[in-house]
């Protein structure tokens, strides 16, 4: 495949060394001449000097025949250019943004980039469920599916704890797919296996039902 | 949004004709450039960001204009304005004419000061 990466930073750098490293072909636009100069010493000669939603560059890199567009800056508005740009003027089949404002989520698709990755939604979610704190985080989604995977805590006195999974009514096309019980292994659950107060449920729910997934483990 | 000379100037003259305007702009400071009997409201904050657009009164607004330095963000909020809030008239500077070209195809009424300066330069050759 052929990929073009838009911003060079962090993301960006880390995605080129797996994308090179998977033997893709690969070049990354950046708008910072110091930054590009630090990629090409140490990736090769892969990095385009300037702004990625601007026709010229674009046409520079190749992008009639690029394969996917990622644009990965901290910056949404030049995220949504470039994406723009590589989808309507140069159908470039796949383009993902990553976005950093988890609102924008909603904003991009009405405006044509579907494929989002919410940079501060997925690391809060993750430290969220690292604490141990919260009922239920977000653990990955399948957007295309309406899917998501949720780490779920059975609270105290949840109307789940001392039954059985098979009794439970979970909502439409949700499934535990892991009990995970401190001190003990984790399984994935048969009908017959009864809940505990504080065990964590690896969840797979349609993302419309994680509000009555969630009251079924809430504490009372 | 945006309030340097061209947004501030903007909005002084529409002021004076009696529309009401707000100006959104990221920098406090460049509130200084309207115009002392500036009767409209100077509201601080980043026109991408949709609650602000909201909170200042986009809903009700006849006509957006996006100003600022920086293409790509005249361009997003320009496209809030008109998809999202159905703002009846949307207008945006942008730059780079090629640019210009992509977002006029998009629907929006991007102009190109570089294209429009440079029209402007060769008609006063021709004279």
């Amino acid at each position: 495949m052929y990929v073009i990466v838009v911003g060079g930073g962090e993301v960006g750098y880390y995605l080129c060394t797996q994308l090179l490293g998977e033997g893709h072909e690969v070049v990354v636009i950046e708008k910072d001449a110091k930054m590009c100069e630090h990629i090409e010493e140490e990736l090769g000669d892969i990095c385009l000097h300037g702004d990625a939603s601007e026709i010229t560059i674009l046409n520079k890199a190749g992008i009639t025949r690029a394969d996917m567009v990622i644009a990965v800056t901290g910056e949404d508005e030049d995220n949504l250019a470039a994406c723009q740009v590589a989808k309507q003027k140069f159908k470039v089949p796949r383009v993902i943004a990553r976005i950093n404002t988890s609102r924008n989520e909603k904003i991009f698709a009405k405006l044509g980039v579907e494929r989002t990755v919410d940079a501060v939604g997925l690391i809060s979610e993750h430290i969220k469920a690292e604490t141990m704190l919260f009922p239920l985080t977000r653990l990955f989604s399948i957007r295309d599916r309406g899917l998501e995977v949720v780490l779920v805590r059975v609270g105290r006195n949840s109307p789940a704890v001392g039954k059985p999974i098979g009794e439970l009514s979970l909502p439409l096309g949700s499934v535990i797919s892991l009990v995970i019980s401190q001190g003990e292994e984790s399984e994935i659950p048969t009908a017959d296996v009864v809940l505990k107060e504080g065990n964590q449920l690896i969840c797979l729910v349609p993302t419309e039902n994680i509000g009555s997934l969630q009251a079924i483990f809430k504490e009372s | 949004m945006g309030c340097g000379r061209i947004g501030a100037e903007l909005a002084h003259l529409l002021d004076a004709e009696g529309h009401k305007v707000t100006v959104i702009d990221v920098d406090s400071d460049s509130f200084d450039e309207l115009p002392p009997d500036f009767s409209g409201m100077a509201f601080l904050g980043d026109a991408t960001d949709e609650e602000i657009l909201r909170k200042a009164g986009m809903e009700q607004a006849d006509a957006f204009v996006a100003l600022t330095r920086d293409d790509e963000r005249n361009a997003m909020a320009a496209q809030i304005a008109k998809q999202i809030f159905n703002v009846p008239r949307v207008l945006c500077r942008i730059y780079d004419p090629l640019r210009e070209d992509f977002y006029s195809g998009l629907g929006l009424e991007a102009i190109s000061p570089t294209k429009v300066f440079v029209r402007l330069l060769k008609e006063r050759l021709g004279e």
